[in-house]
């Protein structure tokens, strides 16, 4: 029992990152019908932001983490401004490969920031351990909940109380529309690349705490793909319990696969979001929250 | 006062819509637009309020003018800023959002007076008060095309424009309607109409301007064309050959043509 809640706890703590990017990658296509394939990047720069104002400009790691998020919102405003928004209206494959194009780009130039090692974020947690009862978590992940949990309500109130919410999602339901009433679509647009950017850093930064970002961290960027088929992808609330499913699996997987499944061989818990996904597809291809149609009978 | 002149509207380049089209609607009255299925009437509101973008059409020629200043190349959100707004044909509520949710995006360019145009609009639409929380999609038809003028209310626009308000609506609603637009009207709203149901949209329109395939063939006060023989045939559906026998008519002489 101690095992398992261990377990979920990492699971959860973990799923809360792939949360926050899939509800980045929900934003977007609310407002775009368009998948980024560019979040990974935005991911790995927030990170390595962070982890420069952190130790090379001596910042505290509870100023640099919301800088850095700023700084990548900044970033994915500039994308978008440059690389997506002179293709509005063209067929979405396209801005999709694009967007595949930017995340490719945008990685060579980090990456050379990033260098050949691991670099650290500097997060006050560290090796931390918490004892809740005999169950024993690493401190991160509490942090890596409870940070989510706040951020994820504050978006939730943003999008039901604030006006410019509001407008964003009048433009999702309805574009032509949301023009007829004053809302400029060019900036939902923009707002919703700022929003997704600034989600992306703060994912990569949870996710470099302990051991560090390195070349390859921008991969975990693709466990946000599962999690949004899995919620749907046109549903914010469905990303949020998407991530943290997967986030669970991927733990659970990790913790009994090799007592139970030894012939599946090692780390297969790397590809059981995957797996996760294809079952998701097969049976309910447009996920376990996609927005029910509101229709008069 | 909203005025078109000249007006020469072309859908992706290559189909032209609108050709030449000068139209005048006067602060505080109601002007009618009528015209048959694809005559560009949608076309001409969607040049006036901005939105031709969306469905890849251009003003190639001519100009709109508020008041005397050109607004044709202003975006969307500069022309409702400027007090014109279109509601669009079919309602488009948002159906996922409740009234008042609704009602709130209404007042996007306007959130400071949101709370006293609620309140202003709830009086002239009671039925939505009662429903303020209800989602908007599953409204009747009637309350789903209140809503929608409702909402366009909200940004206290100078100049409503109506597209087909009446469309799939029971008689008796077209005819609450049609009070409703005189009442918003009476409150100091200019409002352009544009119809399929001549009667109604004659009946309390001060002028009225019959447009086809892309151009205005008539320009009459509206109980002038109340009495026109030919707009009595076409719209109102009181033509006199009803009373002719079948063998007189010849097809081609159905073939109406205007100006001809």
């Amino acid at each position: 029992m101690t095992d398992f809640l261990q377990a979920l706890i990492s699971g959860l703590g973990v799923g809360s990152i792939y949360a926050l990017l899939a509800v980045g990658f929900v934003i977007i296509y609310k407002s775009m019908q368009v998948i980024s394939f560019a979040q990974p990047a935005l991911l790995v720069t927030g990170a390595v932001m962070v982890s420069y104002l952190r130790f090379d400009f001596g910042l505290n790691f509870w100023i640099a983490l919301p800088l850095a998020m700023v700084l990548t919102a900044l970033l994915a405003l500039v994308i978008e401004r440059l690389a997506l928004r002179p293709m509005i209206g063209k067929p979405v494959f396209v801005v999709a490969i694009i967007t595949i194009g930017v995340d490719i780009a945008v990685r060579v130039v980090v990456n050379r920031f990033i260098g050949l090692g691991a670099r650290q974020v500097g997060d006050p947690w560290g090796l931390t351990i918490r004892r809740l009862g005999a169950v024993v978590v690493q401190e991160r992940y509490l942090w890596m909940m409870l940070i989510t949990a706040v951020v994820v309500s504050l978006l939730f109130a943003f999008f039901k109380y604030s006006r410019v919410g509001l407008a964003m999602r009048a433009a999702a339901f309805d574009q032509e529309t949301a023009l007829a009433q004053g809302i400029s679509v060019g900036q939902v647009f923009a707002l919703s690349w700022a929003i997704a950017g600034a989600l992306a850093a703060l994912a990569g930064t949870l996710a470099g705490t302990r051991a560090g970002i390195d070349q390859q961290t921008w991969v975990l960027g693709l466990k946000a793909l599962p999690a949004i088929i899995l919620g749907g992808l046109d549903s914010v609330g469905g990303a949020v319990v998407g991530g943290l499913a997967v986030g669970v699996v991927e733990a659970m997987v990790s913790r009994y696969q090799g007592a139970y499944f030894p012939w599946l061989g090692q780390n297969f818990s790397l590809v059981s979001p995957y797996v996760l996904m294809l079952i998701v597809l097969m049976i309910r291809p447009y996920g376990l929250f996609g927005t029910p149609e509101v229709e008069r009978v | 006062m909203l005025a078109v002149k000249n007006l020469e509207v072309v859908y992706d380049d290559v189909i032209l819509v609108l050709r030449g089209i000068s139209i005048e609607v006067p602060e505080g009255k109601i002007v009618a637009l009528l015209g048959a299925n694809g005559a560009g009437k949608t076309t001409l509101l969607r040049a006036l309020s901005g939105l031709l973008g969306v469905h890849e059409g251009d003003i190639t020629k001519g100009e709109i003018t508020l008041d005397g200043k050109p607004i044709h190349r202003r975006s969307p959100a500069q022309i409702v800023g400027l007090g014109i707004k279109q509601v669009l044909e079919g309602r488009r509520v948002f159906a996922e959002f409740n009234v008042e949710e609704n009602l709130r995006v209404g007042a996007h360019t306007n959130a400071r007076a949101a709370k006293h145009n609620m309140e202003r609009v709830f009086a002239l639409f009671p039925v939505l008060k009662d429903r303020r929380k209800a989602t908007a999609g599953y409204l009747s038809g009637g309350e789903q095309q209140m809503l929608a003028m409702a909402r366009a209310l909200m940004s206290e626009p100078r100049y409503l424009l109506l597209d087909e308000p009446s469309l799939g609506l029971a008689p008796l609603l077209v005819q609450q309607i049609r009070d409703l637009i005189v009442e918003i009207n009476r409150a100091g709203t200019t409002v352009l109409l544009v119809e399929q149901n001549a009667n109604m949209a004659l009946s309390i329109a001060e002028r009225g301007y019959v447009m086809e395939t892309g151009k205005i063939v008539m320009d009459k006060p509206a109980a002038e064309l109340l009495d026109d023989e030919d707009v009595k045939e076409f719209y109102l559906g009181l033509g006199a050959e009803g009373e002719k026998s079948f063998r007189d008519v010849k097809h081609y002489k159905r073939r109406k043509r205007w100006l001809s």
